[in-house]
């Protein structure tokens, strides 16, 4: 069941994918791009990651793209006459690129968390197979003793405080960076 | 546990989005189509992060964290762009050619 569920929204998010770079309309794009991210969502609920979706919804599909949506409206170029996408010589050199690398990632198709255990534990690297692997539901062990997101919150706090404080100076930097770069110079 | 169908997934999304990339010549459609790549790379760290534990939730919410400022900076450049040249489209944006 779990499957067909996830086949259903992979579907839906490669083809929204397809038709955001294919419209024509920025604001058509931009709605499609809209349900890759809520498909994406639902396919994170079904990876067992729901705080993770759910912030997908709320940050990605509402936040984000509403800020894109208002920067189409203030530019006033929702509706074009003259498509943007190149000729033939652009669509040639994207499904090449696309296509080489598809073609480079394909054996991730066939991976199964026992081949990637078994990789990680006969690989010479500095990975700790013990650590790393906790029968391969370690995610779902933490979330059954902490709760889905005291699973995500202890190590945020602790582990990672460095990097969470790091992220407020990119966002005070980025808010800066921003009003000074839309300001109108008088 | 769905490991390799994710990842193919995101795989796939990824090259999507860097087709649109090299398809596209308006600016905003192409911070879009980062955004999808960057939701691919999010894909792969979700799917491992079951295997692995919490930590690719935490990079998830880092990289979106990095996501918003990127739009925010990103948006207002393209906006300051337009003031200049009334237009979004990468081929009329050539300050920088020789």
């Amino acid at each position: 069941m779990t499957e067909v569920v996830f086949y259903f929204f992979a579907a839906v998010a490669v083809l929204s994918a397809a038709m955001c770079i294919l419209q024509r309309s920025p604001v058509g794009a931009l709605i499609w791009l809209v349900q890759v991210m809520l498909a994406l969502g639902a396919i994170f609920i079904l990876l067992q990651a729901q705080f993770i979706g759910i912030i997908q919804i709320l940050v990605y599909a509402g936040a984000i793209m509403v800020l894109f949506l208002f920067i189409l409206m203030l530019l006033n170029v929702g509706r074009v006459r003259a498509t943007d996408i190149r000729g033939p010589a652009g669509v040639a050199a994207a499904v090449v690129v696309a296509g080489l690398i598809v073609a480079e990632l394909r054996g991730l198709w066939a991976y199964t968390t026992v081949r990637l255990e078994h990789e990680v534990r006969t690989s010479a690297g500095a990975l700790q197979a013990a650590y790393a692997f906790a029968g391969g539901q370690a995610a779902q062990q933490e979330a059954q003793t902490r709760g889905v997101v005291g699973g995500i919150a202890a190590p945020l706090f602790q582990l990672y405080l460095v990097p969470f404080e790091i992220t407020s100076i990119l966002l005070l930097a980025a808010i800066v960076g921003a009003v000074v770069l839309a300001k109108r110079r008088a | 546990m769905l490991l390799g169908p994710a990842l193919g997934l995101s795989a796939v999304l990824f090259s999507l989005g860097v087709a649109g990339v090299v398809l596209r010549r308006n600016a905003i459609v192409l911070f879009m189509c980062v955004e999808l790549m960057l939701n691919a790379v999010n894909l792969a760290f979700v799917a491992l992060a079951q295997v692995y534990g919490v930590g690719g939730y935490l990079i998830v919410f880092f990289v979106m964290t990095v996501a918003a400022a990127e739009a925010a900076v990103g948006l207002a450049i393209i906006l300051a762009v337009f003031r200049h040249h009334q237009s979004i489209d990468l081929q009329n944006i050539n300050l920088l050619h020789g």
